[in-house]
C-alpha cells in the first residue's frame, strides 16, 4: 500500500475513533442530564444557572449587535433586488422569513461557537492539564455530571432563547432601515412582517438552534477531554473545537434546512 | 485524642455496615501487621513500552508506606493504579481483600470514597473557594446540613493550620498553602487511606516539615494508612514505616527505612546518596553519541 493511501487510512481510523468517542461522550452526558436526575441523582441546576449566565446572558450584547446589523443588511439586499420589480414592500416579509428560518439561528450559533465552544475547551482543558478533572474522578464525582451536564443544559436552554432575541432584534434592525432609508410605511412594514411569518418558520429556527446548542456543548467539552500535553495542547484543542463546531453547525444547518423544506 | 479516634472509628464502622468496632489505640497498634493494600504481579505497558514490570508490594494498615524512585521509574503510574484511574494489563490490587481491578463503575466509586488523594500540584478546583473545595466531597457524598459541613471544613482547615483562609480562591494562596488545603480536602470524608503524590516537592523546608509531620500524625494518631510517592529521600526516611525503591518499573528494594539505608545494592546506594556515578544512567539515549552527532540527516 502506498504511503499516501496509508496516511488517508489512518486519518479515517482517527476520524472514526473520535466519532465513536464523541458518541459515547454524548450518551454519557444525556444520561447525567436527562436520566439520572429521575433516579435520585442531583441535576446540579445551580451550576447550570451559573453557566446560563456565562453562555447566555453575557452573550446578549454581541448577539443583539450582530442580529441588528444582519436585519439591516437583509432588508437592504432584498430591497435592492425587489426594487427592479417595484415590490420593495416585500422586503419586510422576506427579511422576517430569512431571519427566523435561517439567519438568526445560524448566526447566533456561530457567535456562540466562537465564544462558548472555545471557552468550554480552554477552561475544561486547563482543568484536565492541572489534574482537577482527575481529582474529581478520585473523589468519586463524575466529571461529566459535575462539569459537562450543567454546560449542556445551559446551552440547550439559552441558545433557543438567544435565537428568539436575535429574531426580534433583527426585525427591529430591518424595520429601522426599511422605514427610514427605503421608505416603506411603518404600518405596512409591521403588517407585512406579521403576515408573512408562520409558526413553522419560528419553530424550524428553534429546532435548529437546539441542534446547534448540542453541537457546541458537545464539541466544546469533548475537545477538552482529549487535550494532550500542556498549554500547547489546550491551545490546539481550543482551535480544533471552534473550527469543528463551525463546520458541524453549517453541515447540520444544511441537513435540517433540507429536512424542513421537504417535510415541514 | 483517643476519644476523637474512637469517634472516627465508630463513624467509619457505620459506613462499612457496622463490621468494624471501636478499639483503643493500643489495640490498633497491635494489629499493625494486618495488610490493607496488596499489589500482586502488576504489569502495565504503554505503546509497547513496559512501565510497570511485575510489581509486588504490601501496605500495612495504619502505616506510612513510601514509594521512591527516580523520574520516569513508574511511581506515578503505580499510584494511578492504586487510585483506580488506570487499569493494569495484568496483576491484582487487593484493598481490604477485594481486587479493585475487577470493580465496575459503582464499585470503584465506593472504593474512592474510602480514600483521599493529595495531588502533586494540589489539583484544587480554581473556580471554587477554599471552603467550597473542602466542602465539595461532603456535599456530594453526605446528606449533612450546610452548617455542619461548615464546621467540618473549619476543623479540617485547623488541622492544616489555614482556618483564616477559607474564603480565598486557590489562586490567591501560595503553593505550600494550596497543598495544605488539598490535604484538608483529601481528609474531608475521614478516609481510611490517603495517597500522597510528591507531597513535599517544591516546598520550603518549613512547610516540608509541617506536611511530613501531618502525615505522621494522621497515621499514628488517627490510624490513617498513608501511601506516599516521593523522591524526597530525607522526608521519606523520616516519615515512613516501610518503603520500596522502584527502578525501571521494578521493585529493587523493600523494607524499613533502616534496612534500605543499610542495603548493599549499588543501585539503592546511588539513589539514596544521589551520586552521579553508578548503575542508574544519567543519559537515556539509546543511540551512540558520536554516531548521533555525525548523522546530519
Amino acid at each position: 500500500m502506498s504511503s499516501a493511501a496509508m496516511r488517508s487510512d489512518s486519518r479515517i481510523v482517527f476520524f472514526l475513533r473520535h466519532l465513536t468517542s464523541i458518541s459515547c461522550f454524548f450518551s454519557e452526558t444525556m444520561k447525567w442530564a436527562l436520566v439520572k436526575p429521575f433516579q435520585g441523582k442531583p441535576l446540579r441546576f445551580r451550576a447550570a444557572v451559573v453557566q446560563m449566565d456565562e453562555v447566555g446572558v453575557k452573550s446578549i450584547p454581541i448577539v443583539a449587535l450582530v442580529s441588528f446589523v444582519i436585519g439591516i443588511i437583509l432588508v437592504l439586499q432584498t430591497a435592492y433586488q425587489l426594487e427592479k420589480f417595484g415590490a420593495v414592500s416585500y422586503a419586510a416579509s422576506l427579511a422576517a422569513v430569512a431571519l427566523t428560518r435561517e439567519m438568526a439561528p445560524l448566526l447566533t450559533a456561530i457567535v456562540l461557537a466562537g465564544r462558548v465552544s472555545a471557552a468550554f475547551t480552554a477552561e475544561l482543558g486547563t482543568m484536565l492539564v492541572t489534574e482537577e478533572i482527575m481529582a474529581l474522578e478520585v473523589m468519586a464525582i463524575s466529571p461529566i455530571a459535575y462539569l459537562v451536564a450543567p454546560r449542556f443544559i445551559a446551552m440547550i436552554i439559552m441558545l433557543p432563547c438567544l435565537t428568539v432575541l436575535a429574531d426580534v432584534i433583527g426585525m427591529i434592525g430591518g424595520y429601522f432601515v426599511g422605514t427610514l432609508a427605503i421608505g416603506i410605511r411603518p404600518a405596512l412594514y409591521i403588517h407585512s412582517t406579521i403576515d408573512s411569518l408562520l409558526m413553522k418558520d419560528i419553530l424550524s429556527g428553534l429546532i435548529k438552534s437546539v441542534v446547534f446548542a448540542v453541537i457546541i456543548a458537545m464539541v466544546g467539552c469533548y475537545m477538552a477531554f482529549v487535550v494532550r500535553g500542556g498549554a500547547e495542547g489546550v491551545g490546539k484543542s481550543t482551535m480544533i473545537s471552534v473550527v469543528t463546531s463551525l463546520i458541524s453547525i453549517i453541515l447540520a444547518d444544511c441537513l435540517f434546512t433540507a429536512i424542513f423544506y421537504l417535510f415541514l | 485524642m483517643a476519644y476523637g479516634v474512637c469517634l472516627k472509628q465508630e463513624a467509619r464502622s457505620k459506613k462499612q455496615g457496622g463490621k468494624a468496632s471501636c478499639f483503643p489505640l493500643t489495640q490498633r497498634n497491635s494489629s499493625m501487621a494486618e495488610s490493607l493494600i496488596e499489589v500482586k504481579d502488576l504489569i502495565k505497558s504503554f505503546d509497547g513500552r513496559l512501565v510497570l514490570d511485575g510489581i509486588n508490594l504490601c501496605v500495612e494498615r495504619g502505616s506510612v508506606f513510601a514509594i521512591m524512585g527516580g523520574s520516569g521509574c513508574g511511581k506515578t503510574t503505580l499510584l494511578r493504579h492504586l487510585i483506580g484511574v488506570i487499569r493494569p494489563d495484568c496483576g491484582q490490587i487487593l484493598v481490604g481483600g477485594q481486587d479493585i481491578t475487577t470493580f465496575d463503575e459503582n464499585g470503584m466509586d465506593g472504593y474512592r470514597r474510602r480514600f483521599g488523594m493529595l495531588f502533586q500540584m494540589g489539583a484544587l478546583l480554581n473556580s471554587l473557594s477554599v471552603h467550597d473545595n473542602i466542602a465539595l466531597p461532603l456535599r456530594e457524598h453526605t446528606q449533612l446540613d450546610e452548617k455542619i459541613i461548615s464546621v467540618i471544613v473549619k476543623m479540617k482547615l485547623e488541622l492544616v493550620g489555614l482556618r483564616d483562609f477559607e474564603h480565598l480562591k486557590p489562586a490567591q494562596l501560595s503553593g505550600g498553602m494550596q497543598k495544605r488545603v488539598a490535604l484538608a480536602r483529601a481528609l474531608a470524608l475521614d478516609p481510611e487511606i490517603v495517597f500522597y503524590d510528591e507531597p513535599t516537592s517544591g516546598l520550603d523546608p518549613v512547610v516540608t516539615g509541617v506536611i511530613s509531620q501531618l502525615i505522621v500524625d494522621l497515621s499514628k494518631r488517627m490510624g490513617i494508612t498513608s501511601v506516599v510517592v516521593t523522591h524526597d529521600i530525607g522526608s521519606a526516611f523520616r516519615i515512613s514505616d516501610k518503603m520500596v525503591v522502584l527502578f525501571r518499573g521494578r521493585v529493587v528494594a523493600e523494607g524499613a527505612p533502616k534496612q534500605i539505608q543499610e542495603s548493599t545494592d549499588p543501585l539503592v546506594q546511588q539513589f539514596i546518596h544521589g551520586s552521579p556515578d553508578g548503575p542508574i544512567p544519567l543519559r537515556q539515549s539509546s543511540r551512540d553519541y558520536l554516531e548521533d552527532l555525525l548523522d546530519t540527516e
